[in-house]
């Protein structure tokens, strides 16, 4: 592992990726304590006012500090993003190996219908899935968690097939060890590294798609320093204060370029065959 | 590609249709408000509410309800809007025409600059265009549709003024109008797109130079010229179909988006709506509509892939 890591830290993307996360995760763990200001104060002496030495990233229509809100909403935004894929993949990785030990039919009904499932765009299922749901944070997280777990299934079925090809888990078998030992001492570490390095990029895409309900006002519910939500709001005020718009957005992209490149690090160290 | 295999893709079609339709009617019927609730207001009397579910038809078993609105469907009905009161489907397929519109134009103007750009980024690997290359494909998929969408209002409608910031003209009614009013909603589009195919083309490009092939084409004396375009490009673009194809889901997906926020009147307009008002005969024909959309590209991306490429026998 630790060597995984030196392999990450000495990669170009690897590294990069770390440095551009190391404030998203900072605002993460300590957003509240590092905010210079209160995140839903409200001051009308303060409405609208752009970027200044008091307000780094200038203020909203009811006078909040802009930055002190994104700080805030980081915690909410990246846990989301982060539940969201982990259930996704946990699921998805479930059903895919469970598809390549089957095999046979079995393997080949469960594999057409998630190729169908795929079908239905990640966006618009997630958009169905919260109109039955409802509104809010958690719902927001099952739906994308729901709209994730298609793919997952089909990337660790195609892993855990080629895993089960390969020489060491014949040995194995040969060997005489258990189905148990096998799936989790042999095809487990092998199916895990490509699924990291897949749902490290995914988290990517869920902070987009969290932020992108809650532009459309399906996911976080004003008042909340969601960064999609204060992206929508601004919307009024693109004339007047722009500001408003491109601070939250470099905070959604800061997010997601960092965990894409973290994702690629995490491939070259991970993989070392591909140079 | 034998008749045997296009029976097969077409069946599998078929079975993907019908898993998205009970998909899309188990997620919708399982909406908290009913309809009867929905259309009567929550002041309704409980006698009202059971003769108006009997009326709809929502005092029957699950699988007749879904027979009953998946059997009109097949035959091109989707029902009556509740928002409306209009026939659902032909309201959805003209939407659905002008979604196509705007996503085969940002697959062109994806192609026009991902292309030159990502061999461009594999023939000068490490140099200057492959870093602008590097970045464009970070910030395409690190960009949500909705902030790279704001970014352009704001720049080019707002700051600059070169181009109208919401709304729709028909291209084929204003021609100059019509263009003026896409070239925002195609350029967002585009934005991802391009981010992949350049990544895909770069690496594959770099893998199809690598080959033993390219090294005998060169070994001949061939110009270099000759070599990378009747040789490596040939090889290196093939990909690029199977990768637009199963872009196309996040092209509908990011259509909604953009559609939402130039007010443009397609299919993601239509279904965000639809979902705002609880539309439920709109949202299932939409859904089913685009999931269709997406399958029939795949089909047909997976038979020219089989014409292009001489290698591929599909049994």
């Amino acid at each position: 592992m630790s060597e995984a890591w030196q392999r990450l830290v000495r990669s170009r993307h690897g590294a990069l990726g770390l440095i551009l996360l190391f404030p998203v995760v900072l605002a993460v763990l300590a957003g509240p304590l590092l905010a210079p200001h209160n995140a839903d104060a409200i001051s009308f002496a303060a409405r609208l006012h752009p970027p200044s030495a008091r307000f780094w990233l200038g203020t909203d229509e009811f006078g909040r500090d802009i930055l002190s809100r994104i700080l805030v909403g980081a915690r909410a935004s990246v846990a989301v993003a982060v539940t969201a894929t982990l259930l996704g993949t946990i699921s998805g990785g479930l059903l895919g190996t469970l598809s390549a030990y089957l095999g046979g039919m079995a393997d080949e009904a469960i594999m057409r219908t998630i190729d169908a499932m795929m079908a239905i765009p990640a966006l618009l299922l997630a958009l169905l899935v919260l109109s039955s749901l409802g509104k809010g944070m958690f719902d927001a997280s099952l739906a994308i968690a729901i709209a994730f777990a298609p793919g997952m299934a089909r990337i660790t079925r195609s892993v855990a097939l080629a895993t089960r090809q390969q020489d060491y888990v014949n040995a194995a078998i040969a060997r005489g060890e258990s189905a148990g030992w096998i799936v989790l001492r042999e095809m487990g570490p092998n199916v895990i590294a490509p699924l990291v390095v897949e749902s490290t990029i995914r988290v990517a895409f869920a902070v987009m798609l969290v932020a992108t309900l809650g532009f459309l006002g399906l996911g976080a519910q004003p008042p909340a320093p969601d960064w999609g939500l204060m992206i929508a709001e601004a919307r009024q005020y693109l004339h007047q204060a722009p500001w408003m718009i491109v601070a939250p957005g470099a905070a959604i992209a800061l997010t997601a370029v960092g965990f894409n490149l973290l994702g690629d690090g995490l491939r070259d160290a991970l993989n070392p065959r591909v140079g | 590609m034998s008749l045997l295999w296009l029976m097969r893709r077409l069946l599998l079609i078929a079975y993907t249709m019908i898993v998205v339709s009970v998909v899309v009617f188990a997620i919708t019927e399982a909406l908290p408000a009913d309809a009867a609730t929905m259309i009567l207001g929550q002041n309704a009397t409980p006698a009202a509410l059971a003769a108006l579910r009997a009326r709809l038809g929502l005092d029957a078993p699950v699988w007749l309800q879904y027979w009953r609105w998946v059997w009109p469907a097949l035959h091109g009905n989707f029902g009556i809007s509740m928002r409306t009161n209009l026939p659902v489907a032909p309201a959805m397929l003209a939407a659905l025409s002008r979604s196509l519109m705007l996503a085969a134009a940002a697959i062109l103007l994806m192609l026009l600059i991902a292309v030159p750009l990502g061999l461009a980024a594999a023939l000068g690997r490490s140099g200057p265009i492959d870093l602008i290359a590097g970045l464009v494909s970070y910030l395409g998929v690190s960009l949500p549709e909705f902030v790279t969408a704001t970014m352009l209002l704001i720049l080019f409608a707002d700051r600059l003024g070169w181009l109208p910031a919401t709304g729709y003209v028909s291209p084929a009614r204003h021609l100059v109008d019509g263009v003026r009013h896409l070239v925002l909603p195609v350029v967002t589009v585009a934005l991802v797109m391009v981010a992949h195919v350049v990544r895909m083309l770069r690496s594959e490009t770099i893998d199809v130079m690598a080959s033993d092939y390219i090294r005998a084409a060169h070994l001949k004396g061939l110009p270099p010229r000759v070599v990378l375009f009747r040789h490596a490009l040939r090889n290196a673009l093939l990909p690029v179909i199977t990768v637009v194809a199963l872009d196309v889901g996040y092209v509908l997906g990011g259509i909604i988006v953009v559609e939402q926020i130039f007010a443009i009147p397609g299919i993601g307009r239509a279904l965000i709506v639809a979902i705002q008002s609880r539309d439920l005969p709109s949202i299932q024909a939409g859904a089913l509509m685009m999931a269709g959309t997406y399958a029939v590209v795949n089909l047909l991306s997976d038979i020219a892939y089989a014409l292009l490429d001489k290698r591929i026998r599909y049994e």
